[in-house]
């Protein structure tokens, strides 16, 4: 491996100084970064230990009834907090349908925001790509795109954003808090990735030594526990990211749904808010034309970037068996195969 | 560190003397919980250096320019080793003086051959520095486009197929049987590239004195690894010890020392120091074998009774462009159903990969995944059970040769299998059975066949004045249990206890143990033990019988037996002489002898071998949403004498996984234009993970065979992969409707369905 300086800094600030010079980069859980510099896919000069910062652990409930998650929380911790599962089902789904145990473990909620895409071409420092090296062309572009975006891509970059908690984070609105050089400021998680355009290596909008310290959950995201789900379609059960997903939360009163939330995985280079499907189910009763339409209405502007028009028809089902499943209410536990189709949940399937 | 490996102490939990058939646990497994099982790579001698191997990111070109100066100039970094310096070799890494060598790149020249092919290895005081070093070599290239895919070349013959196998046979007339038949399928099946991927990556420690080698690392069959480091480095093989007491797994890429192995090797005669040289996971897409692909077309013919008329299996796959390996996919229609006229063909491409080697099952399960579902469709095609098709056309003989078997308990197999599933209460049509939740329920079979092989090995076996054994062969513990399953066979073949005893393996200074593949390692191995253990209680009859001292005298050889420890004269039992008294009033401290293990050619000629099975699964379908979840799996074996049911249950339940694998998951991803495998790491090359796996049965069903070899074994290491493969899929298809002919079945094919 490339030599490289490891600082631990003791304080938010020391590390935002430590990390502003140019090829340095934080280091939280290590499950992705580590990786990456194994693979000589990225090669920093500094890493800036942040694991260590203290007071960025703790799941704090606001005085407005939102949820501070601070950026070192561990992923397991999170899904595990039991009043934090019961007031975001979804949110602890998407975490517990990601990667394995031990990785839970390790990664952190700063981190998991910030993963970079699992596109093979990235990884593969041999290949052209725009992302890891801007201007050098898009090999994934006519190669293996079978898994590759449908939604929000570029002629430069057919990526797609990996993470599942991202997912239920931009149906919930959640915010993220960053601390830079000239202070604190805050983008919502839909906001902090950015479409690839002709700049496929800009993916979010920290600037250089941004650090992120918290992820907060605005008051209102909890008024879905009760019909909440997260749906998560992968090539083997577990331990395998997802080809497609989605996050849905429902406010159901009376038999009408009254608020909407709906955002999805594994289809654009960013967890993807579906804001024109929520609008066309608010004010709905429940039914199966509505959802599919819904999940029309989600795709509209998809289009295959090569072998993958499958994700597009995939997507609209998954939105489809996520807002039927999300009718009934929440369980009183996450199932055992968290995010999975096969988790049993008794009546919600309709007959395909 | 201890000249040889054994294991003398029985871990207290384990049954103390009960040998063959008994389940005893592993004798290594507290070392492997504990961590204290030292693998190859958990080795450092005193000042070890670390390789790491530079690999070509082209498939096919040549190396134009390495900046040697650059990586040499890293911190810590101690020596390039490129064509330029590599050491001098006694024997031609092309070389090809039996089809059982494997041509290697060792830094013969500057020509790329496959990606991920070795084009220097940086050696250095640290693993990070060389690591760096290689990424300071910074390659340039002379590129050439890259063959990738079976149709990336003209297809020709081959003249051998697997080892040695001719490459068409046929019996009866194919044409004429599908021209007469009532019923006729023709299908086209595909099987990806597949990769070994042990957990266990290839890795070597190595150390020279002058011209003694010493070596630890991982190997299927040291012997023979031996043999080629000798024949390369042109020094005695009583100069190379080899230590390989553990393998994370091999499945047949640890048969042959890959060309990487060597390479650390080679470094350490370059910098005359110890090297360590550990494969990252992404270097094992290349130089250590893979599975081809294959393109199998398989046309079969019914008479209106449902009785076959004819099966015709074509197989096409691919060889590396230097070297031949075929994998003989279609031989699988050989040996399983009873069909007037069977023809099987293989032609052939050459790729830009690395030379596709022997990985579990090697054509047997890349055929059987093709066959069971073909079988399937044409029990289909004549609306028939496919239980039932396939009793109707049970093989009595052997189809293509006509020779009876030496055993085939294969009906028990499918009724016992059966009945423990359920199979009775199958609909016939697909699309009938949902579960509460509506997710579609699908119940599929398929047959197992593995061939009853044995190779050739030895064994030493040692009775101890003090009435102790010693029973040495260098045998290969793969994770399958040879540590305990040869120990068993020894205390038996010494009467002694397990815990009087001592088994010595794993070293290649122990007599050839042979090679720990073709499901024939306990056959092979386990005879030898067998037959010197023999040989040694015959020296002690012989002693004792001839000793008017002992209560044995004139009993006669045959007339004694072996038992704890003792001789018993057979016809009064109350006559016998310990071990250690015979040895003692003859003066002995020990005496000892050899015993072999290898076929019997006269049995060979006069029966066809196989070891058998019924496979029985059941899957889940979320057809909107593509996703299948195997549920169920029951497997029904008849493998001959079984020395220790627990790890054979482990060894078929690991087939069986892997079948599922092979009919769900595994794929290798090449990139078509480059020729560089995409998913080469763990995340992204799926294999099941726990969460996939169902519960799972496996019935052994008793079988006494006496023609295979004197202790009836069979083998039980790649029968688990065939018949598993096929009956998920056809499962799939139960359940959907969908017949899915490109394996691995994906999402997509359920999302979509393709037209075939
Ligand atoms: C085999 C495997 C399977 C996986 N499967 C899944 C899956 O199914 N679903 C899923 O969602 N994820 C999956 N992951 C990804 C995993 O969730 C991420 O690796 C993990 O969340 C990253 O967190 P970390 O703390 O380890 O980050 P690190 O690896 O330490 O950092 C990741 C990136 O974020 C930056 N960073 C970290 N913290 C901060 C911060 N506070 N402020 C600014 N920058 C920061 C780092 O500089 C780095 O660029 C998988 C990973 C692996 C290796
Ligand atoms: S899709 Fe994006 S990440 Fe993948 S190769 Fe193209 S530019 Fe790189």
């Amino acid at each position: 491996m490339k030599n490289f300086e490891y600082v631990r800094p003791a304080t938010i600030s020391e590390a935002v100084a430590a990390a502003a010079e140019p090829g340095a980069a934080y280091l939280a859980g290590g499950t992705n970064l580590l990786d990456l510099m194994k693979g000589g896919i990225v090669r920093p000069n500094r890493l800036v230990d942040i694991s260590h910062l203290p007071g960025l652990d703790r799941i704090e409930r606001l005085p407005d009834g939102g949820t501070r998650i601070g950026a070192l929380v561990r992923n397991a911790d999170l899904a595990h907090d039991g009043e934090f599962a019961k007031s975001y089902p979804a949110i602890a789904e998407a975490l517990l349908s990601g990667a394995s145990g031990q990785l839970r473990n390790a990664a952190t909620v700063g981190g998991n925001l910030l993963q970079r895409t699992r596109c093979g071409y990235f990884y593969d420092p041999a290949s052209a790509c725009n992302k890891r090296e801007p201007g050098t062309g898009c090999d994934a572009r006519g190669g293996e795109n079978r898994l590759h975006a449908v939604l929000g891509w570029s002629e430069a970059c057919i990526a797609t954003h990996p993470s599942d908690f991202c997912v239920p984070l931009a149906a919930l609105d959640a915010v993220v808090e960053i601390e830079g050089r000239t202070g604190r400021r805050e983008v919502t998680v839909e906001a902090l990735h950015r479409l690839p355009g002709d700049t496929p290596e800009q993916e979010n909008v920290l600037l250089p030594g941004e650090l992120i310290v918290a992820v907060r959950l605005p008051k209102e995201a909890r008024t879905f526990s009760h019909h909440a789900r997260y749906l998560k379609v992968r090539e083997r059960t577990s331990f395998a990211f997802a080809v497609v997903s989605a996050a849905v939360g429902l406010r159901i009163e009376q038999g009408t749904i009254w608020d909407a939330r709906l955002a999805l995985g594994g289809v654009a280079p960013k967890p993807w808010r579906a804001h024109a499907a929520e609008k066309i189910v608010e004010g709905c009763v429940p039914d199966a034309a509505t959802f599919r339409r819904a999940a029309e209405a989600a795709l509209a502007d998809a289009r295959p970037c090569g072998d993958n028009a499958f994700k597009i028809e995939l997507a609209k089902r998954i939105i489809v068996r996520a807002l039927t499943l999300a009718i009934s209410e929440t369980a009183e536990r996450v199932a055992a195969l968290p995010g999975s189709p096969f988790a049993p949940v008794a009546g919600a399937l309709h007959a395909s | 560190m201890p000249p040889e490996i054994s294991l003398t102490p029985v871990p207290a939990h384990a049954r103390h003397g009960s040998n063959i058939g008994q389940p005893l646990t592993r004798r290594d497994g507290v070392l492997k919980v504990t961590g204290a099982a030292r693998y190859a790579a958990d080795n450092h001698p005193p000042g070890m250096l670390h390789a790491v191997l530079a690999v070509s990111t082209i498939a096919r070109g040549r190396v134009s320019f390495l900046d040697v100066e650059a990586a040499k100039a890293h911190p810590g970094v101690v020596e390039v080793m490129t064509p330029a310096n590599r050491p001098r070799l006694a024997e031609d890494p092309d070389a090809k003086l039996h089809p059982f060598m494997f041509r290697l790149e060792l830094l013969q020249n500057d020509e790329v051959r496959y990606a991920n092919q070795a084009i220097a290895v940086v050696i250095a005081q640290t693993l990070e520095a060389a690591t760096e070093g290689v990424a300071l070599l910074a390659p340039k290239y002379e590129t050439q486009p890259a063959r990738v895919g079976l149709d990336a070349s003209e297809s020709f013959v081959p003249a051998a197929v697997g080892v040695g196998n001719p490459s068409a046979m046929h019996r009866g007339d194919v044409e004429a049987g599908l021209a007469a038949a009532a019923r006729r399928i023709d299908a086209t099946y595909e099987t990806p590239m597949q990769y070994h991927n042990p957990m266990e990556p290839h890795a070597i420690v190595a150390a020279w004195d002058g011209d003694a080698l010493s070596v630890d690392t991982p190997s299927q069959g040291l012997a023979m690894a031996q043999g080629r480091i000798a024949g390369l480095f042109g020094i005695s093989p009583e100069n190379i010890h080899i230590r390989s007491p553990f393998l994370g797994g091999g499945f047949g890429s640890k048969g042959l020392i890959s060309g990487p192995q060597l390479l650390g090797i080679l470094a350490a005669r370059l910098v005359g120091k110890p090297v360590k040289l550990v494969l990252r996971r992404e270097h094992l897409y290349g130089p250590v074998g893979h599975r081809s692909a294959s393109r199998q077309r398989l046309r079969i013919g019914a008479d209106g009774e449902g009785l076959l008329t004819a099966i015709d299996h074509r197989a096409k796959v691919a060889s590396s462009t230097f070297d031949d390996f075929f994998e003989p996919a279609a031989d699988a229609s050989h040996t399983l159903y009873a069909s007037p006229a069977i023809a099987t063909s293989h032609e052939a491409v050459r790729l830009d990969t690395g030379t596709p080697l022997f990985m579990r099952a090697p054509g047997e399960a890349t055929g059987s995944i093709a066959l069971e579902s073909a079988i399937d469709e044409m029990a289909d095609a004549c609306g028939m059970d496919p239980l039932a098709f396939r009793l109707k056309n049970y093989a009595d003989v052997e189809p293509i040769s006509g020779k009876p078997f030496s055993s085939k308990a294969l009906r028990e197999c499918y009724a016992r299998g059966a009945e423990h599933f359920g199979w009775s209460k199958r609909p016939l049509a697909p699309r009938q059975l949902r579960d509460e939740n509506g997710l579609l329920i699908g119940w599929g079979m398929g047959t197992a066949t593995f061939p009853a092989l044995m190779f050739a090995a030895e064994a030493r076996a040692v009775v101890r004045g003090d009435g102790s054994g010693v029973m040495e062969t260098g045998a290969h513990d793969m994770g399958q249990g040879a540590w305990t399953a040869f120990a068993q066979i020894a205390a038996d073949a010494l009467g002694l206890d397990l815990d009087r005893m001592e088994f010595k393996a794993g070293t290649s200074d122990l007599p050839d143990a042979g090679i720990a593949g073709g499901s024939a390692h306990t056959a092979t191995a386990g005879m030898a033990i067998h037959n010197a253990g023999a040989a040694v209680i015959a020296k002690l009859a012989d002693l004792a019988t001839n000793d008017q001292r002992s209560p044995l005298f004139g009993a006669g050889n045959a007339g004694v037996i072996a038992r704890d420890g003792r001789l018993f004269r057979r016809d009064d039992e109350t006559r016998s002489d310990s071990y250690a008294d015979i040895l003692g009033r003859a003066g002995l401290a020990q005496v000892e002898a050899r015993g072999k293990g290898a076929a019997d050619p006269a049995a060979q000629s006069s029966y066809a071998m196989h070891a058998h099975g019924a496979v029985f699964a059941e899957v889940k379908v979320d057809s909107d949403l593509g996703q299948i979840r195997v549920t169920r799996l029951v497997g029904a074996f008849a493998a001959g004498r079984v020395i220790n049911p627990r790890m054979v249950r482990s060894q078929i339940f690991g087939g069986m996984i892997w079948g599922m694998s092979f009919a769900l998951h595994e794929q290798a991803i090449m990139d078509k234009r480059s020729g560089r495998t995409l998913n080469a790491n763990f995340a992204e090359y799926q294999v099941p993970v726990n969460a996939d796996v169902p519960s799972m049965e496996a019935l052994m069903i008793e079988e006494h065979d006496p023609h295979v070899n004197a202790l009836g074994i069979k083998g039980v290491g790649e029968i688990g992969i065939t018949g598993s493969a096929g009956a998920i899929a056809n499962a799939v298809w139960h359940a959907t409707g969908v017949r899915v002919r490109r394996f691995p079945i994906g999402l997509d094919d359920l999302v979509m369905p393709r037209s075939h």
